[in-house]
């Protein structure tokens, strides 16, 4: 009954987007104001609806209905209450209707919005919308349908589908298989919503683009409206980037949070789309310039969010015979083609109308350096995507499978990245329009002199690698140019308002949100770019079979193997948990407990290390095998991760800066209200 | 590029090798005490994929069959071969798929050059670009253009506290 219930409000929710399609369109074409009003209540529809469906499905995750093939592929009894919920993107039919239903949700959130001065986008917003709901709606009702039942066919012949064929009965499972053992992690259960609402929410700013490519109105109007819709994407992603980072850290135990994975790298791709978008808009809104540009990086990023969705769910990934194979697939890669190719042309319709307002002035103008940023950003994209496609077209052409790792992407995209850092400690002191390479040296050689005190101490302590010192100086000049810019502004504001620093920190903060919150992220970036260098160039790693009391050390640790203990859980589990001494420079630290979860419903074995954290470094350890029955001696894996915690803090202090430069600018509104009273009442007396 | 090794000496070189092996090879597994680390082995399994796993390194591949592999590449050790000569041997018993990049050779060249030409191009592009919009007048002066910094009259009371210093 449940699933019947969720089933209908998905077909219903499918007609009412069908519906406000061409309600939009004919509205729109018509200048009917009562049929774009219906199209928009349409579409606003489809959220409750969507709503519906999920509840449903929820009930039946926490019930265990395990007759739903979905529900008994993802839970199982001894499954706790949370997990059961969050088993609803666990698996890929349950991931498209929370995917959708997140979209309807932003959608709805975009709908409601005041409309007044934008009145001729609302019908295309509503289109774009509704187009991607209903392809959503299509693939999950026709294709990967997690309501469908499981029913038995005359001898055993199991088959799924909604509603029993003829002669069937329904096929009661009394359990679950389970959630996949990898999903069990609080950084898993909250990773997928992040990034899926970071996908999501892009679709908004694409809307608006292509109602601008439609009506002809192409100004920075659209970009205005979606700034703040652009930045909760970007922050969504980024964040699902980083809680992906953290989780393939504490549960894949190979020492590090970043494989260059393909599925990792369709969540990277329309991150930096995304992220070269949000600083090009910003040419845009302040010369006039790069209008096509801008129309183009939003139709990448949307279409790399389905390329995105796409790799990770047709199963293109482990082949492309699987592809072919894939129900979902063929028809992701016809939808991307046709939004991209009818986005395409919608902007060369427009191409001319989307002409520069004003020119280049300078080649070390704040829009030019802008520029160089968004080709980094580009390189980089160029980088990722042909890494992941190349061995599709490997397999395709030669019908040799081949594998692209971490060096080939770690030695491509290493210069553009040292690029962009260079790039953001130059452009925030560069000038918009006219710079010069005396004024720009002028600003700059403080805090460059600065910066070099960083790699000098560095190579004094004894790093004598001229990439690790290099890299040092490029996040220190980073560093040091935002503070020396944001401790410019608040020292002079503190003087000229006899305020405290705290107070001048604050509410220059507060007045000019989007560059001050730029620079939080920017100092996010640099903690980031520390930790990934102490990484990349000093992590250092040992392996060792111990015996009771034996010790095996790296650099300044040493670490004790102490006990063993094997023992079975209530919720499936056989757990191997070892006792570990730390011991740094000779003394004792504490100990850890690395373990190895064996997942007894599934097979499934999870690693999860003993780590011992500290701001200057994590001692990771994994136990990789013991003898099961004496306990005597035991196999670990020990990493020395140098610096890597800061590249947690960069993340949070990122996450900060995005809502200080998304949230909305009230004081600055009230502050405007208030002039505009006074005058208004100045000019009444 | 890691793998220069020409494919028949390769081929010939390992036959000779396993046959030549199969002696010590058979004293490794009769339990005689190892004299090859697990670092060593690691330093080798690193640089390997699991051959039938999705993109997972051999050193940290948790399975049955990788754990074999990297025994397999302990006895390899112990009978003396190099680390590029473990690789080709791989390579000959699993394909491409188990280096970490594809070897640049025929086909595979393509995913070291498509991207170098790419940036070049892109970078021809918008150096033309902004050459071209230097030189260009501009268009009409944009109504939404905002008051350059240097003349936001905020930051011009900043800069006078600053020289005030």
């Amino acid at each position: 009954m449940i699933a019947n219930i969720g089933f209908g409000a998905l077909w219903f929710a499918l007609v009412v987007a069908v519906y406000s399609i061409g309600s939009a369109i004919y509205g729109a074409r018509r200048k009917l104001t009562n049929w774009v009003d219906s199209a928009r209540n349409a579409m606003l529809l489809t959220f409750p609806l969507l709503t519906i469906s999920v509840i449903c499905l929820v009930i039946l995750l926490v019930n265990g209905n395990f007759e739903v093939d979905y529900v008994a592929s993802v839970t199982s009894k001894s499954m706790p209450l949370y997990l059961k919920i969050t088993a609803l993107w666990g698996g890929q039919a349950g991931s498209l209707l929370f995917w959708t239903w997140a979209m309807s949700a932003f959608a709805f959130a975009a709908t409601l919005r005041n409309w007044e001065r934008d009145r001729e986008f609302l019908p295309w917003v509503v289109v774009v919308c509704s187009i991607t709901l209903s392809f959503f709606l299509g693939l999950i009702i026709f294709v990967e349908n997690p309501l469908a039942r499981i029913w038995v066919l005359g001898g055993n012949l199991a088959i799924k589908s909604m509603f029993p064929p003829t002669g069937a009965t329904l096929l009661f499972q009394t359990d679950g298989r389970g959630l996949n053992p990898l999903l069990r992690h609080p950084g898993m259960i909250i990773h997928p919503p992040m990034l899926y609402l970071g996908f999501v929410a892009f679709v908004i700013p694409y809307a608006f683009a292509v109602a601008a490519l439609i009506t002809g109105r192409t100004d920075d109007r659209w970009i205005r409206i979606t700034r703040r819709w652009t930045l909760v994407a970007w922050l969504f992603l980024t964040l699902g980037l980083l809680l992906g980072a953290r989780w393939a850290y504490d549960v894949l135990g190979w020492g590090g949070y970043w494989g260059w994975d393909p599925v990792e790298i369709s969540a990277l791709m329309p991150w930096l789309t995304g992220t070269a978008f949000l600083h090009s808009v910003m040419i845009q809104e302040k010369r006039g310039l790069f209008k096509r540009w801008n129309m183009l990086l939003i139709i990448l990023t949307y279409d790399l969010v389905l390329f995105g969705t796409f790799l990770t769910r047709s199963g293109v990934l482990s082949s492309v015979h699987a592809f072919a194979q894939s129900s979902i697939g063929p028809l992701f890669f016809g939808f991307i083609g046709i939004t991209f190719i009818g986005s395409l042309a919608l902007l060369l319709n427009r191409w001319n109308d989307l002409k520069s307002e004003t020119h280049m002035t300078s080649w070390l103008s704040r829009e030019a350096l802008f520029l160089l940023n968004n080709f980094l950003f580009i390189g980089i994209l160029i980088v990722c995507f042909w890494g992941v496609i190349f061995p599709l077209i490997s397999e395709l052409v030669t019908g040799q499978k081949v594998t692209v790792g971490p060096p080939f992407y770690e030695q491509a995209t290493a210069p553009l990245f040292a690029g962009l850092l260079m790039l953001m400690g130059i452009a925030p002191l560069a000038a918009w329009q006219h710079s010069t390479v005396k004024t720009l040296g002028k600003s700059i050689w403080k805090p460059a002199g600065i910066s070099l005190i960083i790699p000098l101490i560095a190579y004094l302590l004894g790093v004598h690698n001229w990439a690790a010192l290099f890299g040092f100086w490029l996040i220190a000049l980073v560093a040091s140019v935002t503070i020396y810019e944001y401790g410019r502004a608040v020292i002079a504001r503190a003087r000229s308002h006899s305020q405290s620093w705290w107070r001048a920190f604050w509410e220059l903060t507060g007045r000019n949100r989007r560059r001050y919150g730029g620079y939080i992220i920017h100092l996010g970036v640099v903690l980031i770019g520390l930790g990934v260098i102490g990484m990349q160039m000093f992590q250092t790693e040992t392996q060792g079979t111990l015996a009771q009391g034996q010790e095996l050390k790296l650099d300044q640790y040493t670490i004790r193997y102490d006990s063993i203990a094997i023992f079975d859980t209530t919720d499936g589990r056989n757990i191997a948990r070892a006792v570990v001494s730390i011991y740094k420079d000779g003394n004792y630290v504490g100990e850890i407990y690395p373990r190895r979860d064996y997942y007894i419903e599934s097979q499934q074995p999870m690693t999860i290390p003993g780590l011992r954290s500290t701001l200057a470094d994590d001692l990771y350890v994994i136990l990789v095998d013991w003898q099961a029955i004496s306990s005597s001696a035991a196999t670990f894996k020990v990493y020395h991760n140098p610096l890597v915690n800061w590249l947690w803090i960069g993340g949070l202090i990122l996450i900060i800066g995005t809502f200080v430069a998304a949230w909305p600018e009230r004081e600055i509104q009230t502050s405007r209200a208030k002039s505009h009273k006074k005058q208004l009442a100045g000019s009444n007396a | 590029m890691r793998n220069r090794f020409p494919h028949r000496t390769a081929s010939l070189l390992i036959s000779l090798l396993v046959i030549f092996s199969i002696p010590i090879l058979v004293k490794a597994q009769s339990g005689s005490p190892t004299s090859v680390t697990d670092d060593e082995v690691n330093s080798v399994a690193r640089e390997l994929y699991c051959p039938v796993c999705e993109n997972i390194p051999l050193d940290v591949c948790g399975t049955q069959a990788c754990a074999q592999w990297r025994e397999l590449i302990r006895q390899k050790l112990e009978a003396g071969w190099s680390k590029d000569q473990i690789k080709v041997y791989f390579v000959e018993q699993y394909g491409d798929r188990v280096l970490a990049t594809p070897p640049a050779r025929g086909f595979n060249w393509l995913i070291y050059l498509f991207p170098p030409l790419l940036i070049l191009l892109g970078g021809i592009i918008l150096y033309r670009s902004i050459k071209i919009w230097k030189a260009a007048p501009p268009a009409r002066e944009n109504p939404n253009e905002e008051v350059p910094l240097e003349k936001d009259p905020y930051f011009a009371q900043i800069e006078d506290e600053l020289k005030k210093r």
